[in-house]
């Protein structure tokens, strides 16, 4: 009974919600993310403080980042937009904005100034990369491999091109179930300089290339879909190299302790970020944006680095960075933006992405189940 | 019927020799993959039973003395070869092949068929059994894996070395203590303990009146009410929850408990008209006749009467209804929100976002929870059986 009368009031509360909460803020929000460590880290950098300042928000925590798309497009067909903020690689931010499911927004306005007076359009710079995105972090996706499976007499791996050369490194590999960077890498390792990727890749030819050389690894090749799966595999010692995030691989090597090495060559660097999904009612919408410009600002974004490695979008929080929360080992040489890690980066094209992504994508799998 | 067959002793080096070769054999080539060589482990595997089924036979006359000594020398042998884990392995290996040898000897293998069967009706008997068997292990396996795994004290789905080697260091309680202290489980666990029950009772009342209305002979369209009432099991309920995700949304209902308490309800209550119809069939009406002959009226009939003895379908029917909802994952994603998360949606992210052994800890103890309640199922089926006279007592 007691059950039963407790429903019906909380149906009660939702119809009556929109009336009841008719002040400047509304006291709940969710956020969307990926879950595991990396929403851990926003929840102890940025959740956390915030509730300490403003104790009456309740704050709920959605993991659905990864059909984020999908279901912001269901959510505004059926005309109710439950979530408050969302949590998107860039890719995906610029797809949502083009739909007109993401809002647009203005970063001077919306955004803190870093402490000594930079606007934060200045402060994010280029990272901005849609005017729906809100830049959280840098990423990127590398390799790692098992210290105790390499071969005997031979230099342990350190080369992006080692990951394709069966002979030295004998043993499975873990790729990602996309042509997104798989076909970089199988061009960069086939001869093609780093400048010209993009241009061999738009041609017949090129992709078949790529395609060929990946065809070379094909049968020691395990994919994978979430970001999961490497760490599992590399601890299973079922893959002997594998790329995942390299936050992922940090918490692998450092959190978990196994015999892992970090392979930094040729990383693709990506951006992670906010966005505020479009036709937000007024009072939730003031709460989202009181919020964000708390989360975004130098502090937090430097706080976030505590917990996990991906390097702060903003230029005034990378001095900030300290050490991790719990091993006290120092943070920014895991960044993938540490001076020595990132000697040989690649850069992700989002716009030519965005333009050969169906395409591609219908290529690869169809190479796939060849 | 009464004559006692003399059992005849089977030869030896032409049939339980080769029978425990093949059994052995078998069992090397599952120990020779594992170690790179299935062809080896099989020679050598068949090599041993031989050896061994020929020792035991013509040298260890006592069932008892002789499975005891193959046992032992299998776990030797499984000590000094590969650790504490071998040990175990080897003892089970060797108990198998030295009952089974015995088993054959002793023409026991010959008790579950008629005794004029031909040796291929025989042989075909105990493959049957054999084959069963395996099947059993093939659909029970999975589930059994899980459980060490979950004791794991490592952060992956990984049997450590030291698990293997049954070191205690590399078992910990650590997953089930993520699970009763992290505040995520916790509300994942107190949604669903909410949510399961009250769709329960939901369906229960409405699925049994839907029986009871449908099993009267005179309403119309019994057939097609039915189907209708059914459909939420047969529809693929990715399509159900598409549906409900834009009905609700339209009506507000998306989100709320009591959204999804009603969703998890449509899907419970075919199960609960079918039990409750199926216990119907066995039920008297004569019985309410009577009752309202000596003057209850309908409601005091069904109450009084009915229900007792329809009791045990409405339980059962309840109990899938229960265990419908507490593991649906599906209509719980698209017409709940992230503040009624249950625990099967809780397990789902978990797994494809950190694959955790906190997880299998869940599992655990769902297992756990699902096999009392089928339990207690299938005692109310026994119980039900019994009162209606169907099986000796």
């Amino acid at each position: 009974m007691k059950l039963k009368s407790l429903m019906l009031m909380t149906g009660a509360a939702v119809a009556a919600a929109p009336m009841a909460f008719a002040q400047d803020m509304a006291d709940s929000m969710t956020l969307v993310s990926w879950g595991g460590a990396y929403q851990n880290s926003q929840v102890k950098a940025y959740a956390d403080p915030y509730k300490e300042m403003h104790p009456e928000v309740e704050i709920v925590w959605d993991e659905s980042s990864n059909e984020a798309v999908a279901k912001l497009r269901a959510m505004n067909e059926a005309g109710n937009i439950t979530w408050d903020l969302v949590d998107v690689v860039a890719s995906d931010a610029i797809r949502l904005c083009d739909e007109g499911l993401a809002m647009e927004y203005d970063p001077d306005e919306l955004l803190a100034e870093a402490p000594d007076g930079t606007s934060a359009s200045d402060d994010f710079g280029d990272l901005i990369v849609s005017d729906c995105f809100i830049p959280q972090i840098v990423y990127s996706t590398t390799f790692g491999y098992r210290t105790d499976m390499v071969p005997e007499g031979v230099e342990p791996p350190s080369e992006i091109c080692d990951v394709f050369d069966l002979e030295t490194y004998p043993g499975k590999r873990a790729l990602e179930k996309r042509p997104i960077n798989n076909m970089e890498w199988a061009l960069l390792c086939d001869g093609v300089a780093k400048e010209d990727v993009y241009d061999v890749l738009e041609t017949e030819e090129g992709q078949a290339q790529a395609l060929a050389k990946l065809d070379t690894i094909k049968d020691e090749v395990i994919w994978w879909s979430a970001g999961a799966d490497t760490p599992q595999l590399l601890a299973d010692g079922e893959v002997f190299m594998g790329s995942t995030y390299n936050g992922r691989l940090f918490s692998v090597i450092e959190e978990q302790d196994q015999p892992v090495a970090m392979m930094w060559d040729a990383q693709v660097f990506d951006l992670d970020g906010w966005i505020i999904p479009a036709g937000l009612p007024e009072d939730r919408l003031a709460r989202v944006m009181d919020f964000v410009k708390f989360a975004t600002d130098t502090q937090r974004l430097a706080d976030q680095a505590k917990y996990i490695s991906y390097g702060p979008a903003r230029e005034s929080s990378a001095p900030l960075v300290s050490t991790h929360a719990d091993l006290g080992i120092e943070m920014a040489p895991h960044m993938p933006t540490d001076p020595n890690n990132a000697t040989n980066t690649f850069l992700y094209n989002y716009e030519w992405w965005a333009d050969y992504r169906d395409d591609l994508d219908a290529k690869f799998q169809a190479w796939l189940a060849q | 019927m009464a004559l006692i067959q003399p059992i005849k002793t089977p030869p030896l080096t032409t049939f339980t020799v080769p029978f425990v070769a093949a059994l052995a054999g078998f069992f090397g080539l599952f120990v020779g993959i594992a170690n790179g060589s299935g062809i080896l482990g099989l020679l050598v595997g068949a090599v041993v039973g031989a050896v061994l089924a020929y020792a035991l036979v013509s040298f260890v006359p006592d069932k008892r003395t002789g499975t005891l000594i193959s046992l032992a020398i299998f776990a030797v042998v499984g000590l000094l070869l590969a650790g504490l884990s071998g040990l175990v392995g080897g003892a089970i290996i060797g108990f198998i092949l030295g009952w089974f040898t015995y088993w054959l000897h002793s023409g026991k293998y010959r008790m579950g068929v008629p005794i004029y069967s031909t040796p291929r009706e025989v042989l075909w008997h105990n493959s049957y059994k054999f084959i069963c068997g395996l099947i059993f292990f093939f659909l029970i396996a999975p589930i059994i894996t899980v459980m060490p795994l979950s004791f794991n004290a490592e952060n992956f789905f990984t049997f450590t070395p030291g698990m293997l080697a049954l070191d205690p260091e590399a078992y910990s309680l650590k997953h089930y203590r993520d699970f009763f202290g992290n505040p995520d489980w916790q509300q994942a666990l107190r949604n669903s303990v909410q949510i399961a029950p009250a769709a329960t009772l939901l369906s229960v009342t409405l699925g049994t009146l839907a029986a009871i209305g449908l099993s009267q002979p005179h309403v119309p369209f019994r057939r097609a009410i039915m189907a209708i009432l059914i459909s939420p099991m047969i529809v693929p309920l990715i399509i159900s929850a598409a549906g409900m995700y834009f009905f609700y949304s339209r009506i507000g209902l998306q989100g709320t408990y009591v959204g999804v308490v009603l969703a998890h309800a449509a899907l419970g209550i075919p199960f609960v008209i079918i039990t409750v119809t199926a216990t119907l069939v066995g039920f008297d009406d004569s019985l309410t006749r009577a009752a309202a002959n000596m003057g209850a009226n309908p409601v005091t009939t069904f109450f009084k009467v009915q229900m007792p003895l329809i009791l045990p379908g409405v339980i059962s029917g309840g109990l899938f209804a229960f265990i419908t909802s507490f593991d649906e994952v599906v209509v719980v994603l698209f017409v709940g929100s992230a503040g009624q998360k249950t625990l099967p949606w809780q397990m789902f992210t978990g797994l494809r976002e950190q694959i955790s052994p906190t997880i299998l800890a869940v599992a655990t103890i769902l297992v756990g929870i699902s096999i009392l309640l089928l339990t207690t199922v299938e005692l109310l089926r026994r119980r039900s059986e019994r009162l209606r006279g169907m099986s000796p007592g």
